[in-house]
């Protein structure tokens, strides 16, 4: 649905997009992951079409972006980072000029216009201006406003932010809800609200491409080279330091009765070792486990390491 | 190009300026004005007739030369003073919000665009020179004056005003602030209005050309009642350059 290939863009002579390259298939929903800055609203920007590329293409169900920018348009709904709506305005015209825009015929705008304030529950506010209603108000008119033209791909910037809680979660349900019939990319710094939505991230740091892999396999990659901790009765140090001479361990760390053990990264599996000696020592082992690596962490390794991750599908 | 899209985006502005106070204020105020000015251009008219006829001091001046004149060549000043506020608020504040993202990922053209909001602000003018219809029509219950210096005067008129809106609409394309853009629209309006002052001291060819740019130099024939296709010309061309320039920067801002 969404092709991308070599996708550059400049701002003067800083690169904000540098060499993106990814595939979106139809009905995917996508995470775009960085930190502020990293280049994903610019991205989102080329693929609505707002802005052209410096080089490099993409490709919108089957048209291209840039040749083909009004077919592109036609087959997206776009919510930029401030959500475009227009204060004077009630929640229902607004949506209604939001569908006209969109061309959807005339005797169809109504439906469209009810279905998109069912969707995103703001039928209460219809009739209230957009200038009074409040951030996450603001932010559901604004994604009323892609939806309201039943486009087949969504590009959602940031679309949770300024949502308190309970509004987040029904978002996201809505998002989620949305996969299968509509292809959607969504972007995001903030990463439960990937984790909790997309089947898929990109993370993107300083305009190119560090990791892309669904959620699952990216932690697992990352815990490689990992930590565990092992809790025993009797942490003798003759069973320490023999947990210490496995090959493959980097460091162990004592901490009461809890061991935490560094493995080297790339080494080979170990855990049985471990296990193995603290049992021969007489340790009493009570608990060992991984050390749960939080995505934050993959997210942060990710965005401040130099070198990407290895084979990590990586554009660098 | 298509006309429904170029109806969507005039029919939202249109709106727009009657969702503010702007709408009622700048019509009030046209009205407010122009009414005085009829009335006193009436009533001057009146005297000076009864002068002529008191002192037999030969033919008096025709309703066109008394009336018509001097108030729709007033209506065009008033019109420079109002048109920066008509367009000041058409692409700023669509930049200042970001609503201009909206309009520029939805799949109409940039020249819809341009032409829509062009066509909004026109048809406020459109209404407020058809409230002054009324004058003309006092002027046959009452009088009998020509028909045609009416018409040209009220063509002439509305392309004058069409080219501050043009300009208007060029300089709204250019910043954020509606002040700037106002200031700038009231700016190079009068420059334009203005510009054949020069032409006494230029030179032969220097003194034609800033001739031919003025915008008041070329509104003379139609308030004789005269529709020159030269005038016409320069007026078309002066609106198409506005909006033409305003495409070239809003697509522009799209590469920065």
């Amino acid at each position: 649905m969404i092709q991308v290939s070599h996708l550059t863009k400049f701002y003067g002579p800083r690169a904000a997009v540098n060499d993106l390259s990814f595939a979106v298939k139809k009905g995917e929903i996508v995470g775009f992951l960085g930190p502020n800055g990293a280049g994903k609203s610019t991205t989102m920007k080329i693929l609505t079409g707002f802005m052209p590329a410096s080089a490099g293409s993409a490709k919108i169900a089957g048209y291209d972006v840039f040749e083909n920018a009004i077919e592109v348009k036609r087959n997206i709904g776009f919510l930029p980072e401030n959500p475009p709506v227009y204060p004077e305005m009630q929640v229902g015209d607004y949506l209604v000029f939001a569908a006209q825009l969109h061309q959807v015929a005339k005797e169809k705008i109504r439906t469209a216009v009810d279905h998109a304030l069912t969707k995103t529950s703001l039928g209460d506010v219809r009739k209230r201006l957009i200038g009074n209603l409040s951030k996450g108000y603001r932010q559901r008119v604004g994604l009323a406003q892609a939806l309201v033209h039943n486009p087949a791909v969504l590009i959602l910037d940031e679309p949770t932010v300024g949502l308190d809680p309970k509004q987040i979660i029904e978002i996201r349900e809505l998002i989620k809800g949305l996969g299968g019939e509509h292809t959607v990319i969504l972007s995001s710094h903030i990463l439960p609200e990937v984790t909790a939505t997309c089947e898929r991230i990109i993370v993107i740091n300083q305009g190119r491409i560090v990791a892309e892999d669904t959620i699952d396999q990216l932690t697992a990659r990352i815990k490689k080279g990992l930590i565990y901790s092992l809790v025993v009765k009797n942490p003798a140090q003759e069973g320490v330091s023999a947990i210490r001479k496995i090959p493959g361990i980097q460091t162990v760390t004592q901490v009461g009765p809890k061991l935490v053990i560094e493995i080297q990264p790339g080494s080979s599996e170990v855990r049985d070792q471990i296990v193995e000696a603290a049992v021969k020592r007489e340790m009493g082992v009570l608990e060992f486990s991984a050390e749960k690596v939080s995505l934050e962490e993959i997210f942060l390794q990710l965005t401040t390491i130099e070198t990407p991750i290895e084979n990590a599908g990586v554009a660098v | 190009m298509s006309p429904r899209n170029v109806w969507t985006i005039a029919r939202k502005d249109f709106r727009t300026y009657f969702m503010s106070p702007i709408a009622y204020i700048i019509i009030a105020g046209f009205m407010l004005i122009m009414g005085w000015m009829f009335f006193y251009t009436l009533s001057h008219f009146e005297m000076q007739n009864m002068q002529y006829q008191q002192f037999n001091m030969g033919k008096s001046p025709s309703i066109t030369d008394g009336i018509i004149r001097p108030v729709y060549g007033n209506m065009n000043v008033i019109f420079l003073f109002l048109v920066p506020f008509i367009t000041m608020r058409l692409f700023s504040e669509e930049k200042k919000q970001h609503t201009i993202e909206l309009l520029m990922t939805s799949p109409i053209t940039l020249s819809e665009i341009i032409l829509g909001k062009f066509l909004s602000s026109l048809l406020l003018v459109v209404i407020m020179l058809g409230i002054t219809l009324v004058y003309p029509i006092t002027l046959f219950a009452t009088g009998n004056p020509e028909l045609g210096p009416i018409v040209t005067s009220y063509i002439g008129t509305l392309l004058l005003a069409s080219c501050y809106l043009s300009l208007g609409i060029f300089f709204s394309s250019l910043t954020e602030n509606q002040i700037v853009a106002g200031s700038l629209t009231f700016a190079s309006a009068l420059f334009f209005w203005l510009v054949n002052w020069a032409s006494q001291a230029a030179g032969p060819v220097w003194s034609e050309v800033l001739n031919y740019l003025s915008l008041i130099s070329h509104y003379n024939n139609f308030g004789q009642g005269l529709l020159n296709s030269s005038d016409v010309i320069y007026y078309l061309s002066f609106i198409g350059i506005g909006l033409f320039l305003t495409h070239r920067v809003l697509d522009s801002f799209r590469w920065r």
